[in-house]
């Protein structure tokens, strides 16, 4: 887009400039700064995951917006990751409703299983282990989210045989 | 135990194969109320929602049809409608069950009320962890455009309307309906001062109108079936019926619908299984959602699920997220642990509400360690003063409620803490 961002910066796919263009066909033309979120959300999808300071830089050049302005929003909302995560994002939700149904121990569990403390990746890169807070799914607690997906009633022994199984 | 048979407004079609598609929707008279609506006038279509009573089932409970009637007639700027799908209240979870199994009852109920207040453009805000759930609604939403329901001359009327999904990111306080046409703006989330308020001023400063899933879900059967009807459902001011999101400590945790009115004890008995070791086991409820006041064993017994009864409890009915305590729960373990969810949400704009939620979460954190000094018991009283009202928006009233009241409700056990250095539970 911008002739001035460097060749070895990350930058949309023509499938990613597609869906953009979609995005952008939601909000009133005079207000495209309403795209940012979507797009800062396109962008973590098609950069690996996160959102690395070249990411924020390309979607500042892609968004005509200063950087600062898109590394405040971000930096803002918890589900842009600003550090690299694994290939799996296992967050488990301790919130009140999941840990009344033992939250604790499927924390426990996956710590165990991935000999990891939580906040932490694993040596090979593929899980990053967090505590979130509520994800909406309190009555079917305790439930955990890994990249898009929901599990929901899990046991210590489920959320083993979840992870073991993740290709 | 008999299950009660619910009466099903919202939830009319979620238990049907296949309900979020448009065939099944359509199969069970889907978007036929909104045709019957756009044959009538605008203010008949706010006169009938007036007439139901419903209130907003996002927690503040304030009455849809007169937030409607606010949107000024004459604007110069476009009006828009917003519909807040932002599912964040630690224990609620009823929307998600809307979004993904029934989208084609909110769109219908969106374009029944874009039309009564003349919006022609309006989003769907969803929380971005429902990411899958926000697929099956841009789905429907697709779907709704290609059969005519959506787009510039919906139903060969004449009227237009456009919606979208916007997809958030894991705020809390864009659940406060001024942080969420922030974040909508593509902005941080960040509550607005009030006055001015949507209806006058919202997105891109046009006249909005913010209301939850559930509220607008419910539009449809109250055009349907007439206002009245509706408001014959349910109690005094809390007319119609309320999904309940059942969680914690109970034998069949649930999304259940029913009358407002209807007691705690037979929702938690005969919808949602019983408490876990019997009612004579139940320690605690909170009522409506983290924000909410916890219960009392002894105000559980009486109290009736509606907006007036709840509060003269001491409580408040919120996003009806009911959270079931037993015995076996450390009270000020729990209420530690829903002040360290405020601390992190708190969005920072506000000095009382960054500072004080910071404060509550480290002061019940230490009591809970078995570190607590004498006077912290008052500090958080003090705290709670400090907070409460003081702030852009209710979320610092939503990190204070919960500690006061379990303070008021289970002192003893926070003293016992602070004394003895553990739990009186263990």
């Amino acid at each position: 887009m911008e002739a001035k961002i460097d060749t070895t910066s990350p930058r949309f796919s023509p499938e990613a400039l597609a869906k953009a263009e979609e995005i952008f066909k939601r909000y009133p033309p005079e207000h495209r700064e309403a795209a940012l979120m979507p797009i800062l959300h396109l962008a973590q999808r098609e950069f690996g995951g996160w959102l690395a300071p070249e990411a924020i830089e390309y979607v500042a050049g892609f968004m005509k917006l200063a950087p600062i302005r898109v590394y405040e929003v971000a930096s803002f909302y918890t589900m842009y990751n600003l550090k690299k995560v694994g290939k799996y994002h296992i967050q488990v939700c301790t919130n009140i409703s999941c840990w009344l149904c033992q939250s604790d121990a499927i924390v426990r569990a996956l710590e165990r299983r991935l000999q990891i403390k939580v906040g932490e990746t694993t040596g090979d890169g593929r899980f990053t282990l967090v505590e979130v807070e509520c994800l909406g799914a309190c009555v079917n607690a305790p439930m955990l989210q890994i990249n898009d997906d929901y599990h929901e009633n899990l046991t210590p022994e489920k959320v083993v045989g979840l992870i073991d199984q993740l290709p | 135990m008999n299950q009660p048979t619910p009466i099903q407004i919202v939830f009319k079609n979620i238990h049907k194969a296949d309900s979020h598609t448009l065939e099944v929707y359509l199969q069970g008279d889907g978007y036929k109320s909104m045709a019957k609506a756009l044959h009538r006038t605008p203010e008949e279509v706010i006169s009938e929602v007036k007439a139901s009573g419903i209130r907003g089932r996002g927690g503040a409970g304030f009455p849809a049809g007169i937030k409607w009637s606010f949107i000024p007639k004459a604007s110069n700027k476009p009006k828009y409608l917003v519909c807040n799908a932002d599912e964040g209240e630690p224990g609620t979870c009823k929307d998600r069950d809307i979004l993904r199994f029934d989208p084609h009852l909110l769109i219908e109920g969106m374009v029944i009320a874009a039309y009564a207040v003349g919006a022609e453009r309006g989003y769907i805000y969803i929380r971005g962890e429902f990411f899958r759930e926000s697929q099956r609604v841009e789905k429907a939403i697709q779907d709704a455009y290609a059969g005519g329901y959506l787009g510039e001359n919906i139903l060969g009327t004449g009227v237009k309307f456009d919606l979208a999904v916007h997809l958030g990111a894991g705020a809390y306080v864009c659940g406060e309906e001024t942080g969420l046409l922030e974040s909508l703006e593509g902005k941080k989330g960040q509550p607005r001062v009030k006055p001015p308020f949507p209806a006058n001023v919202g997105l891109w400063g046009g006249p909005t109108v913010i209301n939850n899933v559930e509220t607008l879900a419910s539009i449809p059967a109250i055009i349907e079936k007439g206002g009245p009807w509706y408001a014959a459902l349910g109690v005094d001011k809390s007319t119609g019926t309320k999904i309940f999101s059942v969680s914690g400590q109970v034998n069949r945790p649930g999304n259940y619908e029913v009358e407002m009115g209807i007691s705690l004890r037979s929702l938690v008995e005969d919808y949602a299984g019983g408490v876990k070791g019997g009612w004579d086991n139940l320690k605690g409820v909170i009522p409506g959602g983290s924000s909410s006041p916890v219960l009392t064993r002894t105000a559980c017994e009486t109290v009736t699920m509606d907006y007036d009864n709840i509060a003269r409890a001491g409580s408040m009915l919120g996003s009806g997220a009911v959270i079931v305590m037993n015995k076996s729960v450390c009270l000020v373990r729990a209420i530690a642990r829903i002040s360290r969810f405020y601390r992190h949400e708190s969005c920072g704009q506000c000095t009382p509400c960054r500072e004080g939620t910071g404060w509550l979460a480290q002061i019940l954190t230490r009591i809970e360690a078995g570190k607590g000094r004498a006077g912290d018991i008052e500090l958080l009283e003090e705290l709670c003063g400090n907070i409460s009202g003081k702030t852009i928006c209710a979320l610092g009233d939503a990190a204070a409620m919960p500690v006061a009241g379990a303070i008021r409700a289970f002192r003893d056990e926070f003293v016992f803490h602070v004394e003895h250095g553990r739990c009186m539970v263990e």
